[in-house]
């Protein structure tokens, strides 16, 4: 009975299918490229404004329901609940990006020379809502005694995942477009989610507990403002500001979808 | 015997493999281990279990498991290789082999490009044809395969095909019923068809997209669509598809194979395991793709196919010949194994 000569070679693919090599997940996202960036900031602070206010809830906020970590017992123990929808004093929305949506025409910005921090500990994302310029350093930073993975799903920027299995273990990326948003998540613990506005400006903030957020340096002129929230959705404004006008009082309102 | 019982041990690893593969997609943790064939840099058999947690526990032992999976399929090529006669059993070994390797690397592929959909729906639908490879060759090795026909010891015994076919159509009508085969071998591919297209409703991400059950948004036909809506639709009519298929042919079975107990036996299990599946898809939807029932509904999936295939097998048994035990189909055919009849055994001669 004859045998077949070609069985050695698959049987030693197999093999090699079946063996796995050594090696680590890199640290840093390949930085795309990115046009130079202006070093000056092209308003004139003497006559820039603002644009500040509050972001609420109207209506009866879900109560958080609790999150299980208890599939990795490395998870803070208990007491966390989901922060979708996090609520401060009077309504007041937190993790609201308001962002400078439209207006700003060709002006260029610096790029900071600071990274964004983004933190996970007790197995969560903090801050879970941030924002980073173009060509801006994200840094992912493993605050916990377990693995994760940073698992970004942009649309317009390059996806990355990779791993972070020792705590302290610190992650960097440069996102290359413009975009809102990015969502970060961890496949490990499905609960973790995270999202970074990305944007070719300064002029963005995410409320805090009080609801509040304040845009400021901008040039006088009309400008599309937009609320974004992970659950509830956006809303935009139209407001206009002169030289060195603040605009205190622009006020967004959510309701339960 | 012992090739066939490790076939079977390499069958029933395969499904727990296709088990451990839906859970994984059911729970989301496809990506949490992102790098492959290394697991967070270790090397895959090295990495601690304590780092087992959350979807990495899902996903390293689907890799533990297919390696197991792909280590066993290599034994059983290599066994096959040195003891199976017949040159197309070796055939299906090599096949299996080279599936199963692809199926690792389309495996590494789906992690490494992000779960892009055409590769997980192929990993899916390789993952099924590698259960079958497995499944086929666990038939072909049995016992029962084997000595098939000879304990009937009635018109068809000892007859090819070709000849039963010569001889007289009740042959034909007992044992190569070429309207079962032609049904089983539509069942299978339904059953396939439909597993494909469950395969692209689970990575789109359209298993809610109609969230009741048995009715569309309280209708027989959804009053709205979309890609999403239409491919979790045909999953449904697929089922149905496949359910009348699965009657039809176990009501060929009992009618007019009913003595043949190698029949019946796949024919009622089809049975109880496309109601089961059935179950298992309502659940899934009602229970709102609850990780555990919706990977039981992707491996009995994977049970309905490979029952329907024995079923199919069964049914084409006879056109292998009696003598499918030893040297290849081709020689067999051509070979009589008949007993001849005492009066005729020396021509010419006249027995008391």
């Amino acid at each position: 009975m004859s045998r077949p000569m070609y069985l050695g070679p698959i049987l030693a693919i197999a093999l090699a299918a079946a063996s796995a090599a050594c090696g680590g997940g890199s640290t840093q996202s390949e930085a795309p490229a990115t046009p130079p960036a202006p070093l000056v900031n092209p308003v004139d602070p003497a006559t820039a404004g603002a644009i500040a206010g509050r972001v609420a809830f109207e209506g009866t906020a879900p109560k958080p329901a609790p999150i299980r970590m208890d599939s990795d017992p490395n998870c803070q123990a208990g007491g966390a609940t989901d922060q979708t929808i996090l609520l401060g004093q009077g309504g007041a929305l937190q993790n609201v990006f308001v962002y400078v949506k439209d207006g700003l025409g060709d002006l260029r910005f610096p790029i900071p020379s600071t990274p964004v921090v983004l933190d996970q500990k007790g197995c969560l994302y903090t801050p879970r809502v941030l924002g980073a310029q173009v060509g801006q350093t994200v840094e992912v930073l493993n605050s916990d005694p377990t693995l994760h993975n940073i698992h970004a799903i942009p649309a317009a920027n390059r996806e990355f995942n990779t791993g972070q299995p020792i705590q302290g273990m610190r992650h960097t990326h440069v996102f290359s477009t413009r975009e809102v948003m990015v969502p970060f998540k961890c496949d490990v613990h499905g609960w973790m989610r995270a999202y970074i506005g990305v944007l070719d400006h300064p002029f963005f903030a995410v409320t805090g507990e009080d609801g509040h957020f304040e845009l400021t340096g901008l040039p006088a002129g009309t400008y599309t403002v937009e609320a974004w929230h992970e659950s509830l959705g956006s809303q935009t404004l139209t407001i206009t500001i002169g030289e060195k006008e603040t605009k205190s009082d622009v006020a967004f309102s959510f309701k339960a979808a | 015997m012992l090739l066939h019982l490790f076939t079977l041990l390499v069958a029933a690893a395969t499904a727990l493999l296709i088990f451990a593969g839906g859970l994984v997609t059911s729970t989301g943790s496809g990506l949490s281990v992102p790098d492959w064939p290394s697991t967070y840099g270790w090397f895959m058999f090295t990495f601690p279990l304590d780092k087992m947690v959350g979807g990495i526990f899902y996903e390293h032992s689907h890799r533990l498991i297919a390696s197991t999976v792909g280590f066993l399929i290599v034994i059983l090529t290599a066994w096959l290789w040195r003891a199976e006669p017949r040159a197309w059993v070796r055939r299906l070994g090599y096949l299996a082999l080279a599936a199963v390797v692809t199926q690792g690397i389309l495996g590494g592929i789906t992690v490494l490009w992000f779960l892009p959909d055409p590769i997980s729906i192929a990993h899916a639908g390789l993952a099924q044809l590698v259960f079958c490879l497995t499944v086929s060759i666990a038939v072909v090795t049995s016992p029962g395969w084997r000595r098939a026909y000879e304990r009937r010891g009635d018109a068809g015994r000892g007859v090819t095909p070709r000849q039963a076919g010569r001889e007289g159509p009740s042959y034909v009508n007992e044992t190569n019923d070429g309207a079962l085969q032609r049904l089983g071998i539509a069942t299978t591919v339904a059953i396939f068809a439909q597993i494909l297209i469950g395969a692209t409703m689970r990575h789109t991400d359209a298993g809610l997209a109609i969230p009741d059950f048995p009715l569309a948004f309280g209708r027989l036909l959804p009053p709205f669509w979309s890609a999403a809506i239409a491919v979790h639709y045909a999953h449904r009519v697929g089922a149905l598809v496949v359910a009348a298929l699965i009657l039809a042919a176990a009501t060929r079975v009992f009618v007019h194979q009913r003595v043949r107990v190698e029949l019946r036996r796949p024919s009622v299990l089809l049975l109880v395991l496309v109601v089961l599946q059935i179950a298992l898809g309502a659940l899934t939807v009602l229970s709102g793709k609850q990780y555990i029932v919706n990977s039981l509904h992707v491996v009995v999936g994977a049970l309905v196919l490979a029952t329907s295939l024995v079923l199919t097998l069964r049914a084409h048994r006879p056109r292998f010949g009696i003598g499918d035990q030893g040297s290849g189909m081709g020689e067999t055919h051509a070979v009589d194994l008949r007993i001849p009849d005492p009066q005729s055994r020396i021509p010419g001669v006249t027995h008391p």
